[in-house]
């Protein structure tokens, strides 16, 4: 467990009950109805634990939020859930079957997949190419049948079909046909996670979905995730973007130097002390300050105290900068 | 000089056994590299599998079918010994396992102590009578101009293309079907395929396989026409392929054919040329050793230059490379 303070301490005013929560809330807490257990999965890098965590249950059906500041060992834990990093130790398991040791295409088959922080389309591949490719039990990918056209003809319609409607929710139709490495940043993040829909997860995993997509993406994206959780499917996102988290988590997982420090509703987890903690202890994260401009805030407080402190680090932009549009929205 | 023969040698290359073993070979390289990323360098090893394989159970007895049977099987292992252990890390090891690989079963089959079974540096003849009973074609000697070939070596020919069609066929039909759309990906990035579900392990080993039964078999063809030889699979032998398809582009279907077309028939022409020159002492400087040897500096050349200015080969989409980091 971790040493750093109690995360339900009442001075903070966090509720201790949440309706996704069996028992008390705090790092670590058992949900009524988890999609994702993990325990005890550390990975080590040399002398650096990058990965430590004692327990964390992910929420069926809901969209959480993973945070912490750089280098807290988000994407770490990612690799290590869907199979693309061997940890240590630990176990975890994913809608009730262990996943601990099994390789990356099996975890993807099983219908947790993920998308990358740093883009990963086909560039020499066509839009609706990769979109194919995310399609499951394709006959017409073994070997030998695949050399028979009419044994995956009409898999192959239906697959282009759904790209097809897919496509054109991420309004993506116009560029079918084109390689997907004339795609701008912003289309990329759209193709990939459309790309992952393919497979009808029950658990889609985005790592830095919103990084280098321009404002007015970043709105139909957030469209698109929220809708996903209306479709059924589970979202774990990793993101540094606050406002991103605040408007369409239900749920937040703070992560720092390996260990979940805090859990809780987007609306409480910031007040958390250990939250504070972790993010001064990194020293960034400008929209954390800038969305809670009204009302009391430890974080903008504790980040002013320290901007004091220190006089000649970088101004960050804290408490001068407008609140963003979207702030109102995340508050009610 | 005389340029009507050497015009006709180099006509006669365009449908030489020996082009469509290269073709052939080419062929399968494209699936490794062309289509699936995977920087195969010693395909060469390969092609002697091809022909020791076939040509050992020969001389022992075996039937034709056997024989080839046992070429193919052979690479598929040796397919296996490569790709096991470093078709899980990146492609650069796979590049120097080859490399490395191709020279060590060179070394093995010129090793004094295997004399018996391979010939060592003088390698194996006398093979060819299996091949040569089925011959369906009447004795005598057919066609006109520079392609008059005698039923033997007609034979050969029509063999040879036929299978480097059928091997066209096959990676034609196998890239517009979703096994080719997955091992595009792998080319592209093979974690986002992964990501997707794919085994993509599997698939790289399936590729590796293919192109290596491909190249075993051109190394049955090559053979057809001479006499095993130790020397005629140094690396040389795989830049040749490389060559071949990169000039025609690589990952294309006619690429590696009219790619190995071009090759034989500019090494014929600039031979032809060369020697006639020497001959005619316009280039006294030189023996006709060393022009055997400027051609293949030209082949180095025109590599480079292949490269650097059209990467995508003849056949290659200009668009899809400019793409390439």
């Amino acid at each position: 467990m971790s040493n750093l303070p109690a995360s339900t301490a009442p001075a903070s005013g966090i509720p201790t009950a949440h309706p996704l929560v069996k028992g008390e809330v705090g790092p670590g807490c058992a949900k009524v109805d988890p999609i994702v257990i993990a325990d005890s999965v550390t990975r080590q890098f040399g002398g650096l634990k990058a990965v430590d965590v004692d327990h964390l249950e992910i929420p069926r059906g809901k969209i959480t939020a993973l945070i912490g500041p750089n280098g807290a060992g988000k994407t770490t834990m990612f690799n290590l859930l869907t199979g693309f990093d061997k940890p240590n130790t630990g176990t975890w398991e994913f809608d009730g079957k262990s996943l601990a040791g099994v390789p990356a295409f099996k975890v993807a088959r099983s219908g947790m997949v993920r998308t990358f922080q740093l883009t990963k389309s086909l560039g020499r591949l066509s839009v609706l190419q990769n979109m194919l490719l995310g399609a499951t039990d394709q006959k017409g990918e073994k070997l030998f049948a695949s050399l028979f056209r009419p044994l995956w003809k009409k898999q192959e319609e239906e697959n282009t079909a759904r790209a097809d409607d897919l496509l054109a929710r991420f309004k993506l139709d116009a560029k079918r046909e084109d390689y997907a490495a004339s795609l701008s940043g912003g289309q990329r993040k759209l193709l990939e996670m459309a790309r992952a829909l393919m497979s009808k997860p029950q658990l889609i995993m985005l790592d830095e979905p919103m990084a280098g997509v321009n404002p007015a993406l970043t709105q139909s994206l957030l469209g698109h995730i929220k809708n996903l959780k209306e479709d059924g499917t589970s979202v774990l996102f990793v993101e540094h973007d606050m406002h991103m988290v605040m408007h369409i988590s239900d749920w937040v997982v703070v992560m720092a130097e390996g260990r979940v420090v805090a859990e809780g509703p987007p609306e409480t987890v910031m007040k958390d002390p250990a939250v504070i903690d972790a993010y001064l202890g990194a020293h960034h994260d400008t929209d954390l300050g800038e969305l809670m401009e009204d009302g009391p805030n430890p974080v903008l407080e504790a980040e002013r105290k320290a901007h004091e402190a220190h006089p000649e680090a970088e101004a960050t932009g804290y408490g001068d900068t407008p609140p963003a549009a979207g702030v109102e929205e995340t508050k009610r | 000089m005389d340029w009507g023969n050497i015009f006709g040698n180099a006509v006669g290359e365009l449908i030489s056994p020996t082009t469509a073993a290269y073709a052939l070979a080419a062929i399968g390289l494209g699936i490794h590299f062309g289509y699936t990323g995977l920087l195969n360098f010693g395909q060469a090893a390969f092609l002697l599998i091809g022909a020791y394989g076939f040509a050992i159970p020969t001389l022992a007895g075996a039937p034709l079918v056997v024989a080839v049977l046992c070429a193919i099987l052979c690479s598929v292992i040796f397919a296996f010994i490569l790709g096991i252990p470093t078709l899980r890390l990146r492609a650069d090891y796979l590049a120097i396992v080859t490399i490395a690989a191709a020279e060590v079963v060179r070394y093995v089959v010129t090793t004094t102590g295997l004399t018996d079974f391979t010939g060592a540096a003088n390698g194996l003849s006398g093979f060819k009578g299996t091949f040569a009973a089925i011959n369906p074609i009447p004795d005598g000697t057919y066609g006109f101009g520079p392609f008059t070939y005698s039923s033997y070596d007609w034979w050969v020919r029509i063999v040879g293309w036929v299978i480097v069609i059928l091997a066209s066929v096959l990676v034609f039909l196998l890239m517009r079907s979703p096994w080719g759309r997955v091992v595009k990906g792998i080319r592209e990035d093979e974690d986002a395929v992964r990501s997707l579900g794919k085994n993509v392990y599997s698939y790289k080993m399936q590729s590796l396989v293919l192109g290596g039964v491909l190249g075993s078999v051109a190394g049955i063809i090559f053979i057809l026409p001479r006499a095993v030889q130790p020397a005629n699979y140094t690396t040389g032998l795989t830049f040749f392929i490389w060559t071949i398809m990169l000039l025609g582009g690589a990952a294309t279907i006619f690429g590696p054919i009219i790619g190995s077309m071009i090759f034989w028939v500019v090494l014929s022409l600039t031979q032809g040329i060369l020697y006639g020159a020497i001959e005619s002492g316009a280039l006294g400087f030189l023996s006709t050793t060393q022009a055997g040897q400027v051609r293949f500096i030209l082949v180095g050349v025109a590599l480079m230059l292949l490269v650097i200015f059209r990467p995508q080969g003849i056949f290659g989409n200009k668009k899809e490379l400019s793409f390439s980091v």
